[in-house]
């Protein structure tokens, strides 16, 4: 039997086993929506804006590690998921991004709505597709979600013009897909997995430095495994948080710009640094010519395009992290008599040192209610539950990242390559649909909230309870910082000062609100949220001008940490 | 440092694009690109020349080979192999410069391909440097018009 475009669509995605799809219909897509209204398999939630309904989408991935899909229309419909797929395609996430497009025989013809989309969006996807033959439709679903899913994940586009929707084919859904200029290592070499295994057991002062793709290949395991087994200590870049229980004695928290001093001196003073999933980021490395001067590199990546170009890598090894340290580990047992302790003593006597001289520390004499004791308490209340927390970018981003301790993967969504403001609500909605049964608290600035505050529909709609937590310093505030630190305290356009009253915006959304100014208001208002069913804003008036440190200026090599 | 890439990719819409944006986007040059189809279906080869130095030709590298729409990258370094450019050269010519122009045609092995009261065309092949050399004979005579093909290149095969 044949089907139209838009059946094949929701019947390939239901192959997949899409639960869901974000976005918002249009004049080129009512065909796909009206194909949805017909079924119950896949639930289509109306987002208020495109960027949002992408966002969700890689939220929802981000959490549960299933590619995110979203639903838009063309022109403006598509061109609003740029900045989604761009921030999706610097932290590699899986997300489909489908765009209804005019019909084909208008391609090119400055249709209504007509976008190029496929052209716009080339250089911030993994991969896209313009379908031109019904025939073709089924077989591009798969491959998208394959070329998404596989390697170093991506988003992929597909656009999917309106003639294509009602135009009807035999539907057949291909079981395997082979690309032939497509084919990821998974497998690290062997002999190079050996001449690392030496060099580690031959290091004095090694040093796990885990990134953003050990979270991806979930290599928390084998990583625990191998830190525990050799007593290396371990630090995270803002997208490795939680591929190392933050809580162990051998983390050092997260390195960086605002990193922990005992991370960023031990970076500058290993002789072994073993790369897995990272990217030698510039907010990591600092200064580069100055980065890690004693150490030897080793550096695990899926993706050979990421080795060696920002640091001169001395151990290159192309491989899924997960799989390099499961063919990795054995190799050690050749070892197990050694005592690691005791050959590690130094190195953890020193770290330690460290750890205690400039632990992160805040302002605890005041009445304000300073943003970092906000994260502590925050902690100490569920830690327990162990909740996905979505943040905005800036500097509530870094004072989550510092005073919230992390134990688990993919429980930290944040746009670290991108720093997209405006992701962390979307992105804590999509995680919400992924974990009926989980907590999410969203972390905002007064700032980035603003940029995708008109989400709070869709969690009313849904009545979805997402706890929402806005550090309001009225303030831009990451980037007064950078004025007051260093251009003369000329605080240029990052004055807040007509802000709405989000208590009363949210309830003109029904949702829950209370504001709080004080110290003392802060733990009790925070079990409110906690305990709350419903979705509820909490706007907490933070002392103005706080600061997030130790920071690294940009530019200056890690040991360069203003620690106040 | 001047390298030459051979690449061979699917011939699909957008395929240029993405190389050409690979370079791009990485703010490197691209000093002559070819691009046409080969005998097997399908496919294209790219010759690219490009320039940089030894970390920006390994990044070029990797990349090329991280599109998914590139199927195979040639780099032409140190194992020996043939390059070849063609280049139309249209001159102006009258009386006194004809006998020269053809003089220096013959030397080059090349052909003159279209003839009016006041120009030939001439059709050259060879290396780049041999394309320069006729260049540099021709100018004073006076080049009405150029095209060059950029380069095109293999490995040549191991003699026994």
């Amino acid at each position: 039997m044949k089907l139209t475009g838009a059946e094949i669509f929701i019947e390939s995605l239901k192959k997949e086993g899409v639960e869901y799809l974000f976005g918002i219909p249009g004049g080129a897509v009512i065909d796909l929506h009206d194909a949805l209204y017909k079924q119950n398999d896949i639930k289509f939630i109306l987002t208020r804006h495109e960027q949002a309904a992408v966002h969700m989408a890689d939220g929802y991935a981000r959490s549960t590690g299933k590619p995110g899909v979203s639903l838009v229309t063309s022109g403006p419909g598509a061109t609003n998921t740029i900045t989604g797929l761009a921030t999706a395609y610097m932290d590699s996430v899986p997300i489909i991004v489908f765009t209804g497009q005019v019909p084909t025989p208008l391609i090119g013809n400055d249709a209504f709505q007509e976008a190029d989309i496929v052209g716009m969006s080339r250089p911030c996807t993994k991969y896209n597709f313009l379908v031109k033959d019904v025939n073709e439709l089924a077989k591009t679903i798969k491959k998208a979600f394959y070329i998404a899913t596989t390697g170093r994940p991506g988003p992929v586009l597909i656009d999917f013009p309106k003639d294509i929707q009602v135009a009807k084919a035999e539907f057949k859904y291909p079981e395997t897909i082979h690309i032939r200029g497509y084919n990821p290592t998974y497998h690290g070499n062997p002999k190079q997995i050996k001449k690392v295994v030496k060099a580690i057991v031959n290091s004095k002062k090694p040093l796990l430095y885990v990134g953003g793709g050990a979270v991806i290949s979930e290599a928390h395991k084998e990583i625990y495994s191998l830190a525990k087994k050799l007593q290396i200590p371990v630090f995270t870049t803002l997208m490795g948080i939680g591929a190392f229980p933050e809580d162990d004695e051998l983390s050092l928290g997260m390195a960086g710009m605002h990193g922990t001093f005992r991370a960023n001196m031990a970076i500058q003073y290993c002789d072994m640094l073993i790369s897995i999933g990272a990217r030698f980021d510039d907010r990591v490395t600092g200064k580069v010519s100055e980065f890690a001067p004693y150490a030897k590199v080793v550096h695990i990546d899926i993706d050979p395009t990421s080795i060696s170009k920002n640091i001169e890598v001395d151990y290159p090894l192309v491989g899924d992290a997960k799989l390099v340290l499961q063919d990795m580990l054995p190799l050690f047992d050749e070892y197990s008599t050694v005592d690691w302790k005791e050959v590690r003593k130094p190195w953890l006597d020193q770290i330690n040192k460290w750890k205690n001289e400039h632990k992160l520390a805040y302002n605890k004499e005041t009445d304000e209610i300073v943003p970092q004791y906000v994260m502590e308490k925050l902690n100490e209340l569920t830690k327990s539950d162990d909740p996905i927390i979505s943040t905005e970018v800036g500097q509530h981003q870094m004072w989550v990242a510092q005073f919230y301790t992390f134990k688990n993967p993919r429980r930290l969504l944040t746009s670290g390559g991108l720093g997209t403001m405006g992701y962390g609500f979307p992105a804590g909605i999509g995680a919400k649909f992924g974990f009926d049964d989980k907590q999410v608290y969203v972390i905002a600035g007064d700032g980035s909230f603003q940029m995708n505050v008109q989400e709070l529909a869709t969690i009313a709609a849904y009545n979805k309870p997402v706890k929402i937590i806005i550090m309001n310093n009225g303030y831009l505030g990451m980037v007064r910082q950078w004025q007051q630190l260093f251009y003369g305290r000329r605080y240029a356009n990052t004055v807040l000062d007509v802000q709405p009253d989000f208590v009363r915006l949210a309830e003109s959304y029904g949702i829950k609100a209370r504001r709080i100014s004080k110290k003392g208001e802060v733990a009790e208002a925070l079990k409110e949220l906690v305990d709350c069913k419903k979705p509820y804003l909490l706007d907490v008036v933070i002392a103005r001008e706080e600061n997030v440190y130790p920071m690294v200026p940009a530019g200056a090599s890690l040991d360069n940490m203003l620690l106040t | 440092m001047k390298r030459i890439y051979s690449i061979i990719v699917e011939n699909e819409s957008g395929v240029l694009s993405r190389v050409a944006n690979l370079f791009s986007a990485r703010g490197y040059n691209v000093e002559s690109l070819s691009v046409a189809p080969i005998d097997e279906e399908g496919l294209s080869r790219m010759t690219i020349v490009t320039d940089g130095n030894e970390q920006v030709l390994e990044q070029i590298g990797k990349q090329l080979n991280k599109l998914i729409d590139v199927i195979k990258v040639i780099q032409f370094g140190d194992e020996p192999y043939v390059e070849r450019e063609m280049a139309l050269i249209k001159m102006h010519t009258d009386r006194n410069t004809r006998a020269e122009v053809l003089r220096i045609v013959d030397i080059f092995r090349g052909k003159v391909v279209d003839v009016s009261h006041d120009s030939y065309t001439i059709e050259v092949t060879g290396d780049s440097t041999k394309i320069d050399a006729i260049l540099s004979l021709l100018e004073p005579l006076g080049i009405k018009e150029l095209a060059r093909t950029g380069k095109v290149a293999m490995i040549r095969e191991k003699k026994r």
